[in-house]
């Protein structure tokens, strides 16, 4: 009975995990409107269900019956493959990031398991090659879609996207120089511990300019505001996903939101800590681990309703010419107190 | 358990894989996709002998070939762009004006 | 045994896509193929235990390089129909020649397969040579990397500036008004 329940124990978290992201993109899409309503001093959705809880499962409908439509010059597998690649790259990036500590589930497990879908020695990278593997999604939307402004928009938004990459990189190398592993949650129980009885031993303190490059990148490479100038209602019509309805075009924004939650679950285990925290066993670390990646989220959100957004040369010559030389600068030195307090 | 043999076979089909599209295909554009393909048979064999060996050399060779792949293509792909900008086309047989 | 099904899952996937880029009108088909083709080496990589250069393949090669190669498709856009055209007035394209030449390569293959089953240090399984610890460490990896072989990697940044130079040099517009 032990041998079917282990397996059985990590399929169910598979499977919760998997549910938890889609409800997450939901939740995500009301808690935008909702608080881009309170930011620009009205209401956001409050008619659906008890103050407008039940607006995701309206949005949802209604993409839902809408007409698929598909251009007629569009190649007819890129069209339907790239929202395909934009879900799927999405959903595989959270596999990779570890959101728990060891739990035996009150003892029913003989030995316990670890809290995220995979472990592996390497996790930093594969969350890395497989959020760079989101390119495509964006850049075949554009291109199979036959329309001006869908090429141009995925174009630019795919040039972005690998601009950021960079400082994205440098920035996540100058935290694995300080915590000695490629595995996140080697990288999380490194963070373990206080240092003067109070202050957590937590990334951000030692690196307060990584992190700050590290989220201005991420916000960068999920094409969020204010760097969503590829996508902007406003400028390209709307850029890659100009020609795209129904099903197909509900998959980018949903992709966008994962990539969200992905980016910030990976800022968290990086520099905030993880599921460390005051106040809660160990065991029951995830509750923190969701409290911070919601507080980046808020951030996320915040910013994009208060920032107004670059133009397409501004945040090229931004992320080549300041966040990359910054990065470098910031790995460089860390290099260097890490050689000297080491030595 | 996987033989070595079985890797090395996969690499050597590889190979002559990308030798066939480099040779018979008349797309610039493909043919450097199949000197990738090339390229990364021999990365299988590198890593493969490696394993066999417990050493770590087959990474570090694999290492090496990746960074020099990437620059070979970053100049490639220039130099295609380049081509198609004179001569409005993707056919090797169009760039033959050195033959006498 | 399941590492024999992900083995031969992986090898098929990787000679099939490899296969088909060869064989596609549409150069942007060609490069999804070849996406394919790297994300199934990938696998074997893993299982070969090298999880760095797993990884490093799908940055590199899938992350990096082919999104190099799709941006010049898609600049460069040459009709199919083109294409199709030169294949087939091509000089190599002669019945008596692919016959022949493809029957030589089948037997080749096919007595490479022969000759390397034959020999016994290469048909003991390749996992359990020798100890996977040190060939999966990243750490040791990076060690060896950086003592051994610095030289190699230096020259190999150089390298790299050169590659970046160079592209930028040769694509661009010779228009200067």
């Amino acid at each position: 009975m032990e041998e079917y329940l282990r397996p059985t124990v990590i399929g169910l978290m598979i499977f919760i995990v998997f549910n938890a992201l889609i409800i997450a993109s939901a939740i995500l899409v009301l808690a935008e409107r909702k608080i881009m309503g309170f930011i620009q001093q009205r209401f956001g959705p409050y008619l659906v269900g008890p103050y407008g809880t039940l607006q995701p499962i309206a949005d949802i409908l209604k993409l839902l019956f809408k007409e698929e439509l598909r251009p007629k010059g569009a190649d007819k597998w890129l069209f339907t493959l790239a929202p395909v690649l934009a879900i799927v790259t999405a959903f595989v990036a959270f596999a990779a990031v570890p959101f728990g500590a060891e739990t035996t589930l009150f003892g029913l497990l003989a030995e316990p398991i670890k809290l995220g879908v995979s472990d592996v020695n390497v996790g930093v990278l594969v969350v890395f090659a497989v959020t760079s593997m989101g390119v495509y999604g964006i850049v075949l939307a554009g291109w199979a879609s036959n329309s001006k402004y869908s090429l141009f928009g995925g174009l630019r938004a795919s040039a972005q996207m690998i601009s950021y990459e960079l400082a994205y990189a440098t920035a996540l190398a100058s935290v694995i120089l300080i915590a000695g592993s490629l595995s996140l949650r080697e990288v999380v129980d490194s963070q373990s511990g206080y240092w003067l009885g109070f202050i957590p031993k937590w990334y951000v303190f030692l690196q307060p300019f990584g992190f700050l490059i590290y989220v201005i990148a991420g916000v960068a490479e999920t094409n969020r505001a204010p760097f969503d100038f590829p996508e902007a209602e406003q400028e390209l019509v709307a850029g890659f996903n100009t020609e795209y309805s129904s099903v197909r075009f509900a998959l980018f924004p949903q992709a966008e939101y994962i990539n969200m939650v992905t980016m910030s679950a990976v800022a968290t285990d990086l520099y905030l800590g993880g599921w460390h925290g005051p106040f809660i066993p160990e065991q029951y670390g995830w509750i923190w681990f969701l409290i911070k990646v919601g507080l980046i989220l808020f951030a996320y959100i915040w910013v994009r309703w208060t920032v107004p957004r670059y133009r397409y040369d501004q945040l090229m010559t931004f992320g080549w010419k300041w966040l990359f030389p910054a990065a470098v600068i910031n790995l460089v030195m860390t290099a260097a107190l890490v050689l000297y307090f080491n030595a | 358990m996987i033989p070595l043999s079985h890797y090395l076979v996969l690499s050597a089909i590889l190979f002559s894989i990308g030798t066939a599209g480099v040779f018979l295909r008349r797309n610039l554009i493909t043919i450097l996709l199949s000197i990738e393909i090339m390229l990364n048979a021999v990365n299988l064999s590198f890593v493969a002998f490696g394993r066999a060996a417990g050493d770590l050399d087959g990474q570090i060779i694999v290492f090496f070939v990746m960074t020099v792949a990437a620059a070979e293509a970053a100049v490639g792909l220039a130099l295609i762009i380049a081509l198609f900008r004179h001569k409005e086309s993707l056919n090797p047989d169009a760039f033959t004006s050195l033959k006498w | 045994m399941p590492e024999t099904v992900a083995f031969y899952l992986f090898a098929a996937l990787a000679v099939g896509a490899s296969a088909l880029v060869i064989g596609q009108r549409n150069p942007m088909y060609s490069v999804l193929l070849l996406i394919a083709s790297f994300g199934a080496l990938s696998g074997l990589y893993i299982q070969l235990d090298a999880p760095f250069v797993a990884v490093a393949q799908i940055i590199i090669y899938a992350g990096a390089i082919m999104v190099l190669f799709l941006f010049v498709v898609m600049l460069l856009n040459a009709p199919r129909e083109d294409a199709a055209e030169w294949d087939r007035t091509h000089p190599l394209r002669q019945p008596g020649i692919t016959r022949w030449g493809s029957l030589l390569a089948g037997l080749l293959i096919v007595q490479l397969a022969l000759a390397l089953s034959r020999m016994n240090e290469l048909s003991a399984p390749v996992a359990t040579r020798t100890d996977a610890a040190t060939v999966s460490s990243v750490h040791e990896l990076g060690r060896v990397l950086f003592t051994r072989h610095t030289f190699a990697f230096e020259a190999t940044s150089i390298l790299i500036l050169v590659a970046m130079v160079g592209a930028v040099l040769l694509a661009r517009r010779e228009d200067h008004a």
